[in-house]
């Protein structure tokens, strides 16, 4: 963990819904995908915690979607704006085992870790898939960025309008893959991890006081007893849920 | 001794400023990011006979100038926390502690208290009487000051060490609580604990907090536990420490003034990790602002 103040490089939108925000400053304190960051918003108390799409030496970027009062002050971030961020938040993925063909599956905002796994799965040989689920045809986005690695994504849609219809799951069984990766909401993991024939790790989303380990604000119930989501998370094993009904 | 240190039931802090119960876990977090020798001391997470996995989430909720948290006392339980945490903090930590104590009777208090006094690294034993987050469980006790004087006779019976009680502000005479307190032989006295509260969620329309309500801190609080302070360090002989909103230096000064012989800092180490060693690192330059050379010189000064 690190804090550090951050300067907005660009905040553009990737679909009506979400928005990448790039933030320029020290990001030495990332270590792998699927750890998360947190943004101090002037005006708000807590921070807002944000999985990081992608890093490099000179920042890191996430993707977010506007929910709350929170998230519709970010969307007014400009340019040169400057904002305090944790960074190198949460365990992140375990890349070790991925296997030769894992799968990374990201429904709505829940892409966004993804595009980052996808680029250090290919930097250590493996050839991932990818799997993206959304609402609509406008809804997707980071598509590009995927292609531009060299990975063609399947999309889903609910209604259809853009590549295969229905959910991530539905594409999820054509596929037989050593491992799969998840991100999205909590339902769509759910659904993951009940059709899925091989092992996985998945990120989950809870409301956090600190995000650093320090409340237990963000406890959850797992097989090898209460885990804080921030700290022991928020990635967590397939065989270590439990789902709330 | 520095300029900036205080004394606290006979023991020496470096500073005045010590991380509040619940807001700093067992302090490893913050070992990543500061030496924690820096701090004079703190308080660890609340400590119960039983491990306890605590409330449903959310349990956090953010309000104005602050946040309302229902954790209700998450923690290993008494064995586990000198078996497994004590040692580790021992690590990262090298000066007493305050060990921060719940129950649900006052037999629980007592035997938590008798544990935790038998081991070294304890300077103090704090009391929690005032946790708003348990049905029928320790808002009863801070909320009588009968309750509140039965609960410090049990723990003083049984411990060496000395005993602060930690006060819920959710009462209407706090000081006739935290008089009973000291009458029953309480060694000091922390107030505030958190300020019943709750919120809303306009798209559900329901309560934000799986527990409905919860405990409201952070700035907000500020004057509401300043005025508390003013009152109870009036009414006892006994040292008090403030609490409730402090995220500053200038904070720190208005809680000693109003004669907190020390302060507490909570919810901002939850959105400022560095928050405590800012603030110690500010306090000297308000001092010499003030023209006050040690920092006692300043508690109860507002009594005039
Ligand atoms: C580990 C983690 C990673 C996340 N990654 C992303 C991401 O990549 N993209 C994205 O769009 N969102 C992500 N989220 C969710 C994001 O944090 C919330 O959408 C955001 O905090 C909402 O803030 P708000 O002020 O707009 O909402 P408000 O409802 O106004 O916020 C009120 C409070 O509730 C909290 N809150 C509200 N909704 C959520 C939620 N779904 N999860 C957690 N806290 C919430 C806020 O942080 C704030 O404390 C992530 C959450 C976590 C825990
Ligand atoms: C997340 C959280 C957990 C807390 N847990 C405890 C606890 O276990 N025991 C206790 O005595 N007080 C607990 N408190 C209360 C704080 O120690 C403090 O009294 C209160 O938050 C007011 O101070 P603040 O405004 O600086 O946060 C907790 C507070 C928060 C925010
Ligand atoms: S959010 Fe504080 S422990 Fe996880």
């Amino acid at each position: 963990m690190k804090q550090g103040v951050f300067t907005v490089g660009d905040n553009a939108p990737l679909s009506p819904r979400l928005k990448r925000l790039r933030l320029l400053g020290d990001s030495s304190a990332i270590a792998r995908p699927g750890q998360f960051v947190s943004l101090a918003l002037p005006g708000f108390f807590l921070r807002r915690p944000f999985s990081v799409c992608d890093w490099d030496a000179s920042g890191f970027s996430i993707v977010y979607e506007q929910v709350g009062k929170g998230t519709d002050y970010m969307r007014s971030l400009r340019t040169g704006d400057r904002l305090d961020v944790l960074t190198g938040l949460g365990n992140g993925f375990d890349l070790s085992r991925a296997g030769n063909a894992p799968v990374l599956i990201g429904g709505g905002s829940g892409v966004s870790p993804m595009l980052g796994l996808a680029r250090r799965l290919l930097t250590e040989g493996r050839s991932p898939r990818v799997i993206l689920g959304f609402g609509t045809r406008e809804d997707v986005a980071l598509l590009e960025d995927f292609r531009l690695l060299g990975v063609c994504p399947t999309i889903t849609t609910l209604d259809g309008s853009f590549g295969l219809r229905g959910l991530v799951t539905d594409a999820l069984e054509e596929l037989q893959p050593s491992f799969f990766y998840a991100c999205g909401p909590e339902a769509m993991l759910r659904a993951v991890a009940e059709c899925s024939a091989c092992d996985g790790q998945m990120s989950f989303d809870a409301r956090m006081g600190c995000g650093f380990g320090a409340c237990m604000g963000c406890t959850r119930m797992t097989r090898s007893g209460p885990k804080r989501v921030c700290r022991d998370g928020p990635v967590f094993d397939r065989g270590e849920i439990v789902w709330e009904d | 001794m520095g300029r900036l240190s205080v004394s606290l039931c006979g023991i020496e802090l470096t500073n005045p400023v010590i991380p509040a119960s619940g807001t700093f876990g067992y302090g490893y977090e913050f070992a990543e990011l500061f030496d924690l020798d820096r701090l004079g001391t703190f308080s660890f997470k609340g400590t119960t006979a039983l491990p306890r996995f605590g409330n449903p989430t959310p349990r956090i909720a953010e309000a104005p100038a602050g946040m309302l948290n229902a954790v209700g006392l998450q923690n290993p339980g008494v064995d586990k926390v000198i078996a497994e945490e004590l040692p580790k903090l021992k690590k990262v930590f090298h000066k007493p502690v305050i060990a921060n104590v719940s129950g649900f009777s006052i037999e629980e208090y007592a035997e938590v208290c008798a544990k935790l006094d038998k081991e070294e690294q304890v300077g103090w034993l704090e009391v929690n009487i005032s946790c708003p987050n348990v049905h029928g469980g320790g808002m009863s006790f801070g909320t009588d000051p009968r309750a509140a004087a039965e609960v410090t006779k049990a723990v003083k019976a049984v411990t060496t060490k000395p005993v602060i009680l930690k006060l819920t502000p959710n009462v209407s005479d706090i000081v006739s609580v935290a008089k009973a307190c000291e009458e029953a032989g309480a060694d000091a006295i922390s107030l505030i604990n958190t300020v019943l509260a709750m919120r809303i969620d306009l798209k559900t329309r329901r309560p934000v907090l799986a527990n409905t309500t919860g405990g409201l801190s952070g700035p907000a609080v500020f004057p509401l536990a300043l005025r508390m302070v003013w009152q109870v360090s009036q009414a006892v002989r006994v040292p008090v420490i403030g609490l409730g909103g402090v995220s500053g230096a200038e904070d720190v000064i208005e809680m000693m003034l109003a004669g907190a012989s020390a302060v507490q800092v909570g919810a901002a180490n939850l959105v400022d990790p560095l928050a405590c060693i800012r603030i110690i690192d500010a306090l000297p330059a308000v001092l010499d602002r003030m023209g006050v050379k040690n920092i006692t010189e300043i508690i109860g000064g507002a009594h005039g």
